[in-house]
């Protein structure tokens, strides 16, 4: 009885090991991870909502600031700029989400589809040129194209016949700040719009041809309807990525010409939290504005994982074998 | 419809992928064109599809040169070797897809699609997609698309290559039957021998991209017209045996001399005979060692060693051969074929004391 009752001891000891081992395993892969993402991730977003939830600004340095609350997010809401601007960042986005990063992304890829893989290689390393150009070298480069005369190119081009010159892009600044960001932006989606198409079996062409396809209608109908999952991820996350992005604008209009015309959601938290042209940044407020921005790109996904039917995306297959 | 090949060439840039092949496919006949892999059956049928179009040749559709028509102007319906279904589409419009893409109306086209799926037995998975259907069940998917704009010529591209043993030879037969029911001009394309000569009425074999013998399956299995479609027909191969003809005999290594009952031009030939066509017996033409015993169920299948030659035939199940014993076949003359060892073609010969 006595060795008996003995026996469990070791084997509980056993047991915990083996709990151990199991626990360590998995902290020990996602740790890495995990700790980039709180660091990187985590602490700075935490950091940013609370930075808004002071009045934090030069004014006040890093002694005198006091706690507001949800002030800065009042004064957000009713900001008589609050409307102009968010038209703004729709239109920037959207515009250069639809005619670009998805449209014109969706065109390069199935047009460079039908080259050789020689032409196509050469051409889509010439659309990614603008990706791998410094920002700033690029933005100086549209501004001198769009100059006005004797030294912007259009001007030039447009004189010889016969079109006076002026600044094209104080002319129309929509249309150069969507243009800059869309040739920058578009060889994302050209790239995985490209190899998703490359995933597509040649026989599926093939059958379509048989069956009377023309190309318009294999495009339609078996190209376009397997880039869902690719235009969801590109649609989703270049959102995301000109929600934040302002650089291209504060190069070459800088939110301008006149009024905040085109002055963007994150630029403007850049003007009001690191560039105020007063001097006094204030910090609170442009991190709650950022705040604002996260939940505006988040709430963005979501309706775009709607759209998509993610969930009908990733369904798993019903397979069933006779 | 009939279909013909005139001196049909197909070239990719300096590659000759098809020459110079000649075919027709009767009214409501199924032919199948075999081969090995790289042979350009693959491209014969994409010719006679439309996907591709001859460098050289006709080809005629019911009279009408189609070279340069469409594959729709066609009007073939086609199975791929990979089913090609589309992935995002359900099995009912993956069957209408033929019917959307010319713009039918709605009522007609879930009339055609029932009827079709109905033919072919697939009713009941019209809701689903094709990631959830077996293999066979996508197979019965893509000739059901190939079938709904009611083809004059179906084309099928080794539609059974991807099924198991046992439901390949279940979709053999409900091909044969279907084709035969609607009385469909078929052209089938195969590398696996035991399929073209059971589905089809007449084969076509393929080497290095011309179309060297069309026969029935009886004829090439039968009478070979050369020594490659000897080889290629037939499982296990035919044994291939040096023969020389001198002074009107011919002398087989290790095998007495016997007279020709025909004049053969003098010269060295290969003598072929099928597995089953050599028999144990105590007196028989060529002594051999037996060095393997492959025990297949009905029949076994032994090899034997015989001077440099490696022998293979086929006896009964439980035969007295054993690994190691020395053993007498005879040769069964009047079932062996004699090739020309330069050209290869087949030679006819008989002997004056074993006539055929």
């Amino acid at each position: 009885m006595g060795a008996l009752e003995a026996a469990p001891a070791p084997r509980r000891r056993g047991a915990v090991r083996d709990v151990l081992r199991g626990a360590a395993s998995p902290v020990l892969f996602l740790g890495p991870a995990v700790l980039l993402i709180a660091a990187l991730f985590l602490a700075p977003a935490v950091v940013t909502v609370v930075i808004s939830l002071t009045n934090l600004s030069v004014a006040t340095g890093l002694t005198h600031y006091r706690w507001i609350g949800v002030a800065n997010y009042g004064q957000i809401a009713h900001s008589p700029w609050l409307v102009l601007v968010l038209r703004n960042t729709v239109l920037y986005v959207a515009a250069t989400l639809v005619l670009f990063n998805v449209g014109f992304a969706l065109v390069l890829a199935i047009l460079t589809a039908h080259l050789s893989e020689r032409a196509a290689g050469v051409f889509r390393v010439l659309w990614m040129l603008p990706r791998i150009t410094p920002s700033v070298i690029l933005a100086l480069m549209w501004r001198w194209f769009a100059a006005e005369p004797p030294y912007g190119t259009v001007s030039q081009v447009l004189g010889l016949v016969g079109i006076p010159g002026h600044n094209w892009m104080n002319a129309h600044p929509w249309a150069f700040v969507v243009a800059l960001n869309g040739f920058v932006g578009a060889s994302f989606g050209m790239i995985i719009f490209s190899s998703a198409i490359a995933g597509i079996p040649r026989d599926q062409y093939l059958a379509a041809q048989v069956d009377g396809a023309s190309a318009w209608q294999q495009v339609w109908r078996i190209t376009l309807p397997r880039l869902r999952w690719p235009i969801l991820f590109v649609t989703a996350y270049q959102t995301l990525s000109l929600l934040t992005s302002f650089e291209y604008i504060l190069l070459t209009t800088n939110g301008g010409p006149g009024f905040y015309t085109t002055e963007v959601w994150s630029l403007y938290a850049f003007h009001l939290a690191l560039s105020n042209y007063f001097g006094n940044t204030q910090f609170g407020l442009g991190a709650a504005l950022a705040a604002v921005l996260v939940v505006l790109g988040l709430g963005a996904s979501l309706v775009y994982l709607r759209v998509f039917r993610f969930g009908e995306l990733v369904a798993a297959p019903r397979i069933e074998v006779n | 419809m009939d279909v013909v090949l005139e001196h049909v060439g197909k070239q990719f840039g300096r590659v000759t992928a098809v020459e110079g092949v000649s075919l027709t496919v009767g009214e409501g006949e199924l032919v199948a064109l075999l081969g090995p892999s790289g042979c350009g059956k693959s491209t014969t049928l994409f010719l006679v599809a439309g996907l591709y179009r001859p460098t050289s040749g006709r080809i005629l559709f019911g009279g009408r040169v189609v070279n340069d028509a469409t594959p729709q102007e066609r009007g073939v319906g086609m199975v791929f070797q990979s089913y090609a279904l589309y992935p995002h589409l359900t099995v009912f419009e993956n069957i209408a897809f033929p019917l959307r893409v010319r713009r039918s109306r709605g009522a007609q086209i879930a009339e055609r699609v029932r009827r079709v799926a109905d033919l072919v037995g697939i009713a009941e998975l019209l809701p689903r997609r094709p990631a959830q259907l077996s293999g066979g069940q996508q197979q019965r998917v893509a000739l059901c698309r190939a079938l709904v704009k009611e083809p004059a010529v179906l084309l099928l591209d080794e539609p059974l290559s991807n099924l198991d043993a046992r439901l390949r030879e279940a979709t053999r037969a409900e091909i044969r039957r279907l084709q035969r029911e609607l009385g469909i001009t078929t052209l089938f394309v195969s590398h696996d021998q035991a399929e073209a000569l059971s589905i089809a009425d007449r084969v076509g074999v393929m080497h290095g991209g011309r179309l060297i013998a069309v026969m029935t399956p009886a004829d090439l299995y039968e009478r070979p017209p050369s020594r490659f479609i000897a080889e290629f027909i037939g499982t296990p191969p035919m044994n291939f045996l040096e023969a020389r003809v001198e002074d009107g005999r011919l002398a087989v290594a290790g095998v007495m001399p016997r007279p020709l009952a025909h004049p053969v031009p003098p010269g060295t030939y290969l003598l072929g005979v099928r597995p089953e066509h050599l028999e144990l017996a105590a007196d028989g033409d060529l002594r051999a060692e037996v060095f393997l015993v492959e025990q297949m169920g009905r029949e076994w299948l032994v090899h034997a060693a015989c001077g440099d030659a490696s022998l293979r035939l086929l006896t009964g199940a439980g035969a007295a051969v054993a690994v190691g014993s020395r053993v007498s076949l005879r040769l069964l003359w009047r079932r062996a074929h004699l090739f020309d060892s330069q050209s290869g073609a087949a030679v006819p010969f008989g002997l004056a004391d074993d006539p055929r």
